[in-house]
């Protein structure tokens, strides 16, 4: 029984670890998928000095912010100074491990997986806010504020949003969920969610801190916000936590809205093929926003959080709470 | 002890429940003042209720300077002031000493002038569309914006063999004619501007973000805006149509036609769209004097009696005296090299109402020579506009005054 627990263990942390770097590799190279596609979209050429096509930049980012000094200036609050950049990249990355990735691989198959999700991202927010507090400066003071006050207008929208999607699954197990849009009439919770969907994608942009809604890292106006006492590689943690956010929130959204693993037909062979390409969409989507969209306002996206998306999220609620009454 | 940056606070101080007012350096070093503008700001929350502009830090003397320089050669620092437009600055230098000498410039030189200074136009309104819009945060115009700019500075290099600073109006014309291989550029830059122009609108200005950080923010009245002291677009934007190019025409104005584009309600929206539209205005002056141009093939671009580009330092009067073993010398009493007086030019600049005061004491150097920049004017403007709003609305403002430090410090 001995050698059966401890075999169990090392095979769980293998898959991890596997998953960890997997994870990291898509998370380096959506860096340059952005910087390339945004240059695309800018008629400029993106990076292309390192490798063939740039193919080796994140590399050489990474090495580069490695090497850097990290600079710790005088009258930071040194633990918690310490601390931040982990709390935001754990709490960011480690949601990953909810994902169902495939109807036989999934690192923890929890009943509240969702919810754990939530509480997850919500956390990631303690990140900035310690961040800035820290920091001991006033621009990122400003940016810890602004980044709590998005934090509670959008995190509402968001469970209102998912909430009918539990409604509509009837559970808070992400491997349900998926199970449950294989027997729904349109195989997607996305035709029948279509509000809910938009809800969501508007708050995860809000949550990962982008543009139009990176407010709390306002390049124009804070400098860098939060971040902007930091350098080098906790700098660096900072910047993944935001990737491995999006990442995160658009593996969520293919979850519940997009049907997860499923596809029209199976691939043998490429058992992750469908789960990644509707990942790739949503994260082009993001890019594409952000080439494209100025950023809001402080209270405008107060505004939008509180007068339009939670009104439109409860609504939602409600209509869904009563198809399901009736049907 | 640390000294309070400002001591003016807007606050009520009593002491029984003192609160410390929340201060932001805002610069000198920050992605978005446009280069050295230095604000301290009293914030509460976001709201910003004290703003203290502080300058100075891209001063380099330019007008003490000129006093060691010759006429012609102030021009080149002319160049730095705005750098954005440097013709124009080179333009009312000339205008200043012409008017000064009474030199009289020949048409083809006007239109040449004429043409730059549109083509300044449109590059330094280009510049300003890609700051303000990355300020505001929409990355992909700047980018739109710097392609279109990049066409502008290459016939400028073409021109004038300079990106940046210039220096093609001299003193009683302009120093190069164009090749006809310019015309044809600018040709073809004036028909495909027009749609360049749409493209940037379509992306920024039936955006909801774009219209909600633009419209109702920094709202002047024209009679705040005559009282602030503001000019050029800016105060076209309050809605008074007060364009020096119409009210006292210079170079070539005069047989162009164009309109005046003005705003209604001084918001920051209706000064991009006054901008956007003078664009399409300098685009089609430019084509009227391309069209000129033709008919005053060869002529002289430099008036005959232009000064030289280095002035003597002395200059004799030719006085014929009868000496008892030389029989004549050329000795006389020493005559002002040039007029002596005072001279004020003032031009539509693409920033504002730009003027040059120069008192001439004889000798070849200016005895002094004042600079009226609109960016001084304006950044002086910005505590009043921006009391009330927020950090983010200061940022859309600083982008909407169309400052240039280099212009403001002189």
């Amino acid at each position: 029984m001995g050698v059966a627990l401890w075999s169990e263990i090392v095979i769980l942390v293998a898959v991890a670890l596997l998953l960890l770097l997997v994870a990291l590799f898509h998370v380096a190279y959506l860096t340059y998928a952005e910087r390339k596609i945004i240059a695309r979209m800018q008629q400029r050429l993106g990076p292309n000095r390192v490798g063939p096509r740039g193919l080796l930049q994140p590399i050489a980012d990474v090495l580069k912010l490695l090497h850097k000094e990290d600079i710790i200036p005088y009258g930071v609050d040194k633990p918690i100074f310490h601390l931040a950049p982990l709390v935001s990249l754990v709490c960011a990355a480690s949601g990953l491990a909810l994902i169902p990735l495939w109807d036989t691989f999934v690192l923890s198959n929890l009943n509240v997986g969702l919810l754990f999700l939530l509480a997850l991202s919500s956390l990631s927010a303690y990140g900035v806010i310690l961040s800035g507090w820290a920091s001991n400066s006033r621009y990122a003071f400003l940016g810890a504020l602004r980044a709590s006050a998005q934090l509670i207008s959008y995190e509402i929208a968001m469970s209102l949003a998912l909430l009918s999607v539990v409604l509509m699954a009837g559970s808070f197990n992400l491997q349900d969920i998926v199970k449950a849009q294989m027997e729904s009439p349109f195989k997607a919770y996305i035709i029948p969610q279509i509000i809910a969907f938009f809800i969501f994608m508007v708050s995860a942009i809000a949550e990962t801190n982008r543009v139009p809604f990176d407010l709390p890292e306002a390049e124009t106006e804070l400098v860098a916000g939060y971040f902007v006492e930091y350098s080098g590689i906790r700098f660096a943690l900072f910047y993944l936590a935001e990737y491995f956010g999006m990442v995160v929130m658009c593996a969520l959204a293919v979850t519940c809205f997009l049907g997860g693993y499923i596809g029209p037909f199976n691939i043998p062979g490429l058992p992750f093929f469908w789960f990644l390409l509707k990942l790739y969409v949503l994260l082009f989507f993001y890019i594409w926003v952000r080439a494209t969209l100025p950023r809001y306002r402080y209270d405008q996206l107060m505004g939008l959080g509180w007068k339009v998306l939670i009104p439109l999220g409860l609504l939602n609620l409600f209509f869904t709470a009563l198809l399901k009454l009736w049907l | 002890m640390s000294t309070p940056l400002i001591e003016i606070t807007s606050k009520e101080v009593s002491i029984n429940n003192y609160e410390e007012p929340f201060y932001l350096n805002l610069g000198p070093q920050h992605p978005s003042t446009h280069g050295v503008l230095r604000l301290v700001l009293e914030l509460e929350g976001e709201t910003i209720i004290g703003c203290d502009p502080r300058i100075g830090y891209l001063h380099r003397g330019v007008e003490k300077l000129a006093e060691t320089l010759n006429y012609n050669q102030t021009i080149v620092l002319s160049d730095r002031l705005d750098y954005i437009a440097s013709v124009a600055n080179n333009v009312v230098f000339c205008l200043a000493f012409e008017k000064l000498f009474g030199i009289e410039v020949p048409r083809r030189a006007k239109l040449l002038r004429t043409i730059v200074g549109e083509m300044a136009r449109i590059s330094s309104h280009l510049l300003w569309l890609a700051t303000h819009a990355l300020d505001i945060g929409a990355m992909s115009v700047f980018l739109y914006c710097f392609r279109d700019r990049e066409r502008l500075l290459n016939i400028f290099e073409k021109i004038c063999g300079a990106r940046l600073t210039h220096s093609y109006v001299r003193i009683g014309g302009v120093r190069l004619d164009f090749t006809q291989e310019i015309i044809e550029d600018l040709y073809q830059f004036t028909e495909e501007f027009p749609q360049l122009i749409t493209e940037y609108e379509t992306l920024i200005d039936v955006n909801r973000i774009w219209l909600e950080r633009t419209k109702e923010i920094a709202i002047v009245s024209a009679e705040t805006a005559i009282n602030l002291g503001l000019t050029g677009p800016v105060l076209r934007g309050s809605g008074v149509a007060y364009d020096i190019r119409k009210v006292r025409p210079y170079d070539a104005y005069s047989e162009v036609e164009f309109e005046v584009p003005v705003g209604e309600r001084g918001d920051t929206y209706d000064r991009y769209k006054v901008r956007m539209r003078e664009m399409r205005q300098s685009n089609w002056i430019i084509k009227q004097c391309l069209d000129k141009l033709k008919e005053t093939e060869g002529e002289s671009i430099l008036a005959e009696d232009a000064p030289d580009l280095l002035l003597p330092e002395r200059v004799r009067e030719p006085e014929p005296k009868p000496h008892p073993k030389k029989g004549f010398v050329f000795t006389g009493k020493e005559v002002p090299v040039v007029p002596v007086g005072e001279a004020f030019a003032s031009i539509e600049s693409p920033k504002g109402e730009l003027a040059v005061y120069v008192i001439s004491d004889g000798t070849n150097k200016p005895w002094r020579l004042r600079i009226r920049t609109p960016s001084f004017v304006h950044i002086s403007a910005i505590p009043e506009l921006i009391r009330g709003h927020m950090i983010a609305d200061l940022i859309a403002v600083i982008g909407t005054l169309d400052i240039v430090l280099g212009d403001c410090d002189r």
